[in-house]
């Protein structure tokens, strides 16, 4: 088992403080009185905790795929079940992305949540710990058990603060995620019984045989498939984003969506391998469509934060795509589009927020002409909406041309019809952005006499710009856009050695080994080449 | 050759920029901020001139920014084709800020701030296209124009000007997501690099076995994705954005926007496919033919064009596609003589949307037929339209003649009568759509209306700051023609190698 960990060796468990602050974080809130001492508490623990995960940026070892940070304790001999926690270079991100965007949570619900404040901080914190104990878990009953655990805090989010049809939004969020996570359980448990062990990177250097791996692959595939959200499982995501308050809009599209292209590259992948490259030509195809139809169908939308759900969709495809072209530059990419995602739409969600506060209304048409009155708020907005297009200089540029890389390289006809996916992409936020900063249609906006949904009334009849509170979430967000865009290389030299390992296993597991081999795509006449060209 | 790394050619593009953030702050103080934007103006042409000499001895200058990927990194490049570039655009953008001052306060013009950050930022990343060191580079550059130009086009925000900007930012961002991102990614697969051989013209950057096939579509996909450059039939955008105000026709759609679509092509054409490879897949003439039909047809169009401003876009069009051609026939001579029109070009262009203006401003009349008799109100500004149209034509001379002169030579170098046929064909369009306008100023009946009036137009202190531009403009567009030695040389540094 030593093999593949390497022992924490900073003089405190940083893993275990991660999940432990915003525990009892939220269990102290419990006992707190006051709206405004909650509101502070929650920001606290939420930096606290961030603070706590930067010693994972800087002392991070980029040479070795092992997982590292890692702590060890016997938990339950019986079942030989450890609590064993650690990151690798693909996890790490993802738990640096939880921490850093958590703050931002608290913040941007500072002034729109206006009722139960300490429910409110508790699920936040709940929501912040189970988050990162996916990422952290190296064990997989651990790993199911926080998988299940976001579900509840996200429940609640969404059925408490939602908008009008929250009911409706959050009973489909938690049926359809609830849906694929028991599949994941029919599978850890098979693997159990199969292997006698929990541990992941066990799991990952067993051998299962094909026919046991197809269906390994496709039981965790329906879980990650519907939390990413894959097409045709996506519907939950628009009508969970437009209800959610904007904490659980920002949650939800920063770290949630995460949670499904994690679980393909720590499950899928290196578990089932074989069934990995067998199952490649349809992954690919859904994921064609993910981009597609999440593009066009943001086109259509007069709900912002519908258009942003549906470009979710979108770029989500995107990760899969890269994920499943099985390359060096399509995982870095689709990585990449993970964390830009969660920057870019997280920022997207806050901005939505912010108008939301002041007109009651997501409606492009009554949120138009913002360009006289609000001139910061619409310079964040340019910069986010070009960042979600993929704007040379921006971050989702590099993650998009990894993955278009990667697959013009591999399948050039994949690449081909994911450039209709950048398209549209640009379509969408021009079109967004034209109406919300100019408007070219006879004005719908009445931004004087506009009466609101009756969501609280003070301040909502005049455009005031960004205040201090929301530059500063804007401002932090936009370093990384152009840190990422710029200079993405230290995030790139992070997940490196352990995504080199990960394609190791691939083709080591696979049947079909050249397919995964970097360099050697042009001889990719195997199987799935054929299959993906008989489709066009 | 010898390549200097240094961090200085930084300056060129940071000022533009820095000019942007400071007319942005100073916004509330007009003459402060119409200042700046000129002295911002002047310091960027003198830190191009400054590189001149380096350039001029045979050495480039180079300095890398970012890496995004291996091969894939931000990376300036100042070699001589840029320099050509970023001289006539920095240079020109010191007269255009200049009639600004006088055209947006003559009109009154609302959203004056915003105006001169975009315009400012729009030449800082034109000068940005002209350094690029490699496809990426250029790519990040052009996209930033784009973006920067589009609340100028829509200046005005009336249907007219929303419909324009739409126009202009569908066709820009289309045709770059649809047709440049696909070619860039396909050139980084076949070469593992996006970086320009600027050293050699002839070699590009393909190894020798990459399939020529998929290099052809690569070309094609480039060649289609700098929509910029006007060439038909992605040319429509072009008209529709002269809703925009004269200034920012001048000098954008004259000098920098539409000229970084056409520099850009000639940047691929030279620097990524080499003419080598456009020769022997025959690309080369492909593109030659193809673009002489923009030449032809755009001229005639503009013939039926009454509406000055729009004569002038659609003479852009086929102007724009004399320097493709020039460079498509990739002969020695030809390619200096597309390469020299994006100078003269540049100078004859802009006086003559500097006088589209100033007539606007100082009479109000857009028509041509309205213009009778006003080369007696306007002498100056008639004139200088006058000497720059003789630069369109081709007359000696004025610059225009250079180009057609060593264009002229590439055809029959190449042996090609067909070509030579459209030089001719077209320099007799040029003629039929510029020497009316100029008859009409001087030896047309005025309107009824204007029968009688004689006072001069030109007097007002802010159409001084229109008129004073437009007659140096003028008179450079001849001395280009006059003294050409500056850019030839320039040229050939290029060509010899």
């Amino acid at each position: 088992m030593e093999n593949y960990l390497i022992l924490n060796t900073l003089n405190y468990p940083i893993l275990s403080l991660l999940l432990i602050v915003p525990a009892v974080g939220a269990l102290v809130a419990m006992f707190l009185r006051g709206e405004t001492l909650l509101k502070f508490w929650g920001l606290a623990v939420t930096l606290v905790t961030a603070l706590i995960s930067l010693p994972l940026w800087t002392r991070f070892d980029q040479t070795t795929a092992k997982y590292q940070f890692v702590e060890l304790r016997h938990w339950f001999p019986a079942l030989d079940l450890d609590f064993v926690v650690g990151v690798d270079g693909i996890s790490v991100l993802l738990v640096l992305l939880t921490t850093l965007v958590m703050p931002l949570c608290v913040l941007c619900s500072w002034t729109y949540i206006k009722t139960r404040w300490k429910e409110f901080i508790i699920v936040t914190l709940l929501m912040e710990t189970a988050m990162l104990g996916v990422f952290v878990s190296l064990n997989t009953v651990l790993f199911w058990i926080f998988w299940e655990g976001m579900l509840v805090p996200m429940y609640l989010i969404i059925a408490i603060w939602g908008g009008a049809r929250k009911d409706y939004a959050s009973i489909k969020f938690f049926l359809y995620t609830f849906c694929g996570s028991i599949f994941l359980l029919v599978a850890i448990v098979s693997m159990y019984i199969k292997t006698g062990t929990f541990f992941i990177p066990d799991l990952m250097a067993h051998d299962f045989g094909f026919s046991y791996q197809v269906w390994i692959f496709l039981a965790c595939a329906l879980g990650f498939a519907i939390k990413m959200p894959m097409f045709p499982f996506h519907t939950w995501l628009p009508a969970a984003h437009v209800e959610a308050p904007v904490a659980g809009s920002v949650i939800l599209a920063s770290i949630l969506l995460k949670m499904g292209g994690y679980g393909f590259l720590r499950f899928c992948l290196p578990m089932a391998p074989a069934a990995t490259v067998y199952f490649v030509p349809l992954l690919l195809v859904m994921s064609l469509i993910s981009i597609v139809v999440g593009g066009y169908l943001a086109l259509g939308q007069s709900d912002i934060k519908k258009l942003i759900a549906y470009s979710s969709v979108g770029h989500m495809g995107f990760v899969t795509l890269g994920i499943f072209l099985l390359n060096d530059a399509g995982i870095k990419g689709a990585m990449l589009q993970m964390i830009n995602h969660g920057v870019t739409t997280g920022a997207l969600f806050i901005l939505i927020g912010i108008i939301y506060e002041r007109t009651h209304s997501r409606e492009i048409a009554d949120n138009s002409k913002l360009g006289m009155f609000m001139p910061i708020y619409v310079t964040f907005l340019g910069i986010f909406s070009l960042s979600s297009l993929a704007f040379p200089g921006t971050n989702s540029f590099v993650g998009e041309f990894l993955v278009l890389f990667g697959a013009f390289d591999k399948y050039p006809l994949v690449g081909a019809v994911s450039i209709l996916g950048a398209i549209l992409a640009a379509a969408y936020m021009l079109r967004l952005m034209q109406k919300m900063v100019w408007d070219d249609s006879d004005g719908h906006a009445h931004h004087g006499d506009d009466h609101g949904d009756g969501h609280g009334d003070e301040g909502g009849h005049t455009l005031f710009d960004c205040n201090v509170r929301e530059f500063v979430q804007l401002a932090f967000l936009t370093v990384f856009v152009f840190w990422i865009g710029l200079h993405p290389t230290p995030l790139l030299d992070m997940m490196d050695s352990s995504i080199a390992h990960l394609l190791h296993q691939i083709e080591a597991g696979s049947v079909m080994p050249e397919a995964v081999h970097h360099g050697e795509s042009h001889a990719l006449l195997n199987n799935a080449g054929t299959w993906i060209k008989n489709l066009f | 050759m010898n390549t200097i790394i240094t961090s200085k050619i930084l300056i060129t593009m940071m000022i533009p920029m820095i000019t942007g953030v400071l007319v942005m702050v100073t916004g509330k103080k007009e003459n402060l901020r119409d200042s700046i934007s000129t002295i911002g103006a002047i310091l960027t042409f003198i830190s191009v001139l400054s590189f001149l000499p380096v350039i001029q001895a045979g050495d480039q200058l180079q300095y890398t920014l970012f890496e995004l990927y291996p091969g894939v990194t931000v990376k300036l490049n100042l070699d001589p084709l840029g320099v050509i570039f970023a001289l006539v655009a920095s240079f020109l953008w010191i007269l255009a800020s200049l009639y600004c001052v006088g055209y947006m306060r003559g009109l009154d013009e609302h959203a004056q701030t915003r105006f001169y950050v975009c315009y400012a930022v729009s030449v800082g990343a034109a000068m940005g296209a002209a350094f690029g060191g490699n496809l990426f580079t250029l790519y990040l550059f052009y996209e930033i124009v784009s973006i920067f130009t589009y609340p100028l086009v829509m200046h005005h925000q009336d249907k007219e000007g929303y419909w324009g900007a739409k126009k202009y930012i569908v066709y820009l961002m289309f045709t770059s997501k649809a047709f440049l991102l696909p070619a860039m990614i396909i050139i980084y697969v076949l070469c593992g690099t996006l970086d320009f051989n600027s050293a050699n013209i002839a070699q590009g950057i393909f190894p020798p076995d990459a399939d020529r096939f998929v290099v052809g579509i690569a070309y094609l996909l480039c060649f289609f994705g700098f929509a910029k450059a006007g060439v038909m039939p992605l040319h429509n955008w072009l008209p529709d954005a002269m809703v925009a105000p004269t200034p920012v026709s001048a000098l954008l759609h004259a000098v920098v926007v539409v000229k970084v679509g056409v520099f850009s092509i000639c940047r691929v054409m030279l620097s990524i496919f080499g003419t080598d490879i456009l020769n022997e897949t025959g690309l080369g003439l492909m593109t030659a033919y193809f673009v002489s039909f923009t030449i032809l047809t755009a001229s005639v169009i503009a013939l039926t064009k009454t509406n000055l401003k729009a004569r002038l876009a659609y003479s852009t069009v086929s102007q724009l596609s004399y320097i493709i051609l020039g460079v498509a026939m990739l002969t020695p001579n030809s390619i200096t003589g597309g390469l020299i029109h994006i100078a003269n070009h540049a100078f004859a262009k802009i006086t003559l949307f500097f006088a589209a203006g100033c007539i606007f401003v100082a009479s109000g009349k857009k028509d041509i037929s309205e213009m009778g008799g006003l080369g007696k109100r306007m002498p100056w500004t008639m004139v200088a339209f006058g000497l720059a149209s003789l630069g369109m034509i081709g007359v000696p001379p004025v610059g225009g003649f250079v180009t057609k002169w060593y264009l002229a030579l590439g055809t029959i170098d190449l042996h090609n009568w067909i070509l030579l046929t459209v030089l001719l064909a077209s320099s007799l369009l040029n003629a039929g759509y510029f020497v009316p306008v100029v008859l009409k100023a001087f030896f047309g009946k005025p309107l009824p209306a204007d029968e009688g009036l004689t006072s001069s137009l030109e007097g007002k202190p802010l159409i001084m700051f229109m008129v004073v531009p437009l007659v140096i403009t003028g008179i450079l567009s001849v001395l280009v023609g006059v003294y050409p030695t500056l850019f030839l040389d320039l040229i050939n540094l290029m060509v010899k190698s």
